[in-house]
């Protein structure tokens, strides 16, 4: 099952800001971009040798801002009532 | 609220700990704010699926008859497996049908945190959802409120509770823990899965409200990374949860989300998937590394429970709700001491370590450290050693035509040969030591396991 199709299935109320910070300098010189693995929702991409970052399905589980060693992530939560909103938990 | 208003006590996060704490204090009459990021309480909150109830019953007797509780767990299956071969054990017991239901159930954690949230607010708590909490507020070096985005501002309080869990931004604020290294947490992604009731009851054998775990422990559940799989039995769905350890992880540079697929078509996990449609994915990272990673948990007007405290019995038995509400009740139980003196300082208190060095949660995060620090420097055991253990099993019961003692014979050897390949190509993991411990290794393969597993024993008792 891909990520996408999971990720439908779970209900967001998206803010039009991003939550998390991600300095793409940084990135593009980052020797293992490992936010492209570890991400459970795999929002951060490789296109070429940029990552590319969306927020939209982040559920916020903080993962990105312990894996990455090279300090490319301000990670922060949502506003108030933004964000995933878990239907069951 | 508002800018100039005062609480006794602010606790920030309405998950298992938090909640516990308000409804303690709210019934003891102490004026408690509870904040919580989410819409509603239960809607940021994953675990790997089962409430511990214990201090839940103490607190409000015969909860169950109330509270939104799917299943009562009463069995565990323990599966060892590798590509091709599976072990396993499982305990169940008919006394776990009966009240108190052995305090395991599994819930919907949005139903019941909502629930719970619901009897502290009922016992006189005030629960202020959709609110982030950014930072303490600090006078004169104690802690004494808390920052709130947007309008809200400023709010204060003798004390402050950050229940605000495994990421607690709180505790690095207030400078009682550093940024978190990937060895200090795990990975869980989780799958609800819809399936009939009828189909849930016969493929688990069970009935009723009757519920089942399926622990899987690491091994090729999680391609050798250590961690785990988990079924657990919801009414209608069942929970299914991949987790591993971040820095092993990183280290293999394997992709979490195909981990979890890799789980969820393994020969000895599809079939109890098989037919079910996925309602809802989640991830969320719990503590790991247990009692050698615990922060320090109060300073001058601070407490930290639950997970935010790390908190958590990372063994064979992955306790979470249950220290939870216990570090709910002490920081409660704290608040409600400190009041008595007027003395919200760290030295007024430390009364909440000595109830956590008196419960169970500090007696088990110590009597696993030597555990938690013996897994940690023997992955083989979780990983090489299945394939070698399993095939035993295998072989054991393998029909043939041999007499059953030269088949015991050649299981051995076949035992032995493996471990000795393990060795000698350094996957059973022996690559960091010299030439001369490599060569013994393999020339007595069966002493180095054996002695490794007595270890293993010594660091577990």
């Amino acid at each position: 099952m891909k990520i996408d199709d999971k990720l439908a299935l779970n209900l967001f109320h998206v803010d039009k800001d991003a939550h998390i910070k991600v300095n793409e300098e940084i990135c593009r010189k980052c020797p293992h971009q490992i936010c492209t693995y570890v991400c459970p929702v795999e929002n951060y991409t490789l296109d070429g040798d940029k990552v590319v970052f969306s927020w939209e399905g982040c559920l916020e589980c903080g993962t990105c801002n312990i894996a990455c060693d090279q300090g490319a992530i301000t990670w922060d939560y949502p506003r108030g009532g933004f964000g995933i909103l878990y239907r069951l938990g | 609220m508002g800018n100039n208003h005062k609480f006794d006590v602010i606790i920030v996060g309405a998950g298992p700990a938090g909640t516990t704490a308000a409804y303690v204090l709210a019934r003891a009459g102490v004026n408690v704010l509870l904040l919580e990021r989410g819409t509603y309480p239960g809607t940021k909150n994953v675990f790997g699926g089962i409430l511990y109830t214990t201090v839940l019953n103490r607190l409000i007797p015969n909860f169950w008859e109330e509270a939104p509780v799917e299943r009562h767990i009463k069995g565990v299956q323990i599966f060892l497996i590798s590509g091709n071969n599976a072990v396993s054990i499982g305990v169940q017991s008919e006394e776990y049908n009966k009240p108190p239901y052995n305090n395991s159930f599994s819930v919907s954690r949005v139903k019941f945190d909502q629930w719970y949230a619901q009897k502290a607010e009922e016992a006189g708590a005030l629960l202020v959802t959709s609110t982030v909490v950014d930072d303490l507020l600090w006078e004169n070096g104690k802690i004494v409120g808390v920052k709130v985005r947007g309008g809200e501002g400023d709010i204060n309080a003798d004390i402050v509770i950050a229940a605000d869990g495994v990421n607690s931004l709180l505790a690095e604020k207030a400078g009682l823990r550093s940024h978190f290294a990937p060895r200090q947490v795990a990975l869980g992604m989780k799958e609800v899965i819809e399936l009939p009731r009828e189909v849930i009851e016969e493929r688990f054998n069970i009935n009723d409200n009757e519920g089942v775990e399926l622990k899987y422990i690491a091994g090729d559940a999680t391609e050798g990374i250590w961690g785990g799989g988990n079924i657990y039995t919801n009414l209608e769905s069942i929970s299914v949860v991949t987790w591993v350890a971040l820095k092993p992880l990183i280290e293999r540079r394997l992709k979490a989300t195909e981990l979890m697929e890799h789980f969820k078509n393994h020969p000895f996990v599809r079939n109890y998937i098989k037919g079910g449609k996925t309602i809802e994915y989640q991830a969320h990272l719990a503590p790991d590394g247990g009692y050698d990673f615990t922060p320090k948990y109060y300073t001058d007007g601070l407490l930290v429970v639950g997970d935010a405290a790390r908190f958590l019995n990372a063994s064979i038995h992955y306790e979470g709700t249950n220290f939870a509400m216990a570090s709910g009740e002490a920081a409660a139980k704290t608040v409600l001491e400190a009041r008595k003196k007027g003395d919200y300082s760290a030295k007024g208190l430390s009364y909440y370590q000595k109830l956590l060095n008196e419960s169970f949660v500090m007696k088990d995060l110590k009597r696993y450290r030597k555990l938690n620090r013996f897994a940690e420097a023997n992955p083989e055991f979780f990983d090489a050693y299945f394939g070698a253990i399993t095939q035993m099993a295998v072989d054991y019961f393998t029909i043939n035509e041999l007499p059953k003692r030269r088949q015991e014979l050649q299981m051995l050897k076949r035992f032995r040969s493996t471990l000795r390949d393990l060795y000698a190509s350094g996957s059973g993991g022996t690559y960091h030591h010299n030439r001369l411990a490599r060569v013994l290794y393999r020339t007595f393969p069966l002493v180095r396991f054996l002695w490794q597993c007595l270890k293993g024993v010594i660091s577990f008792i």
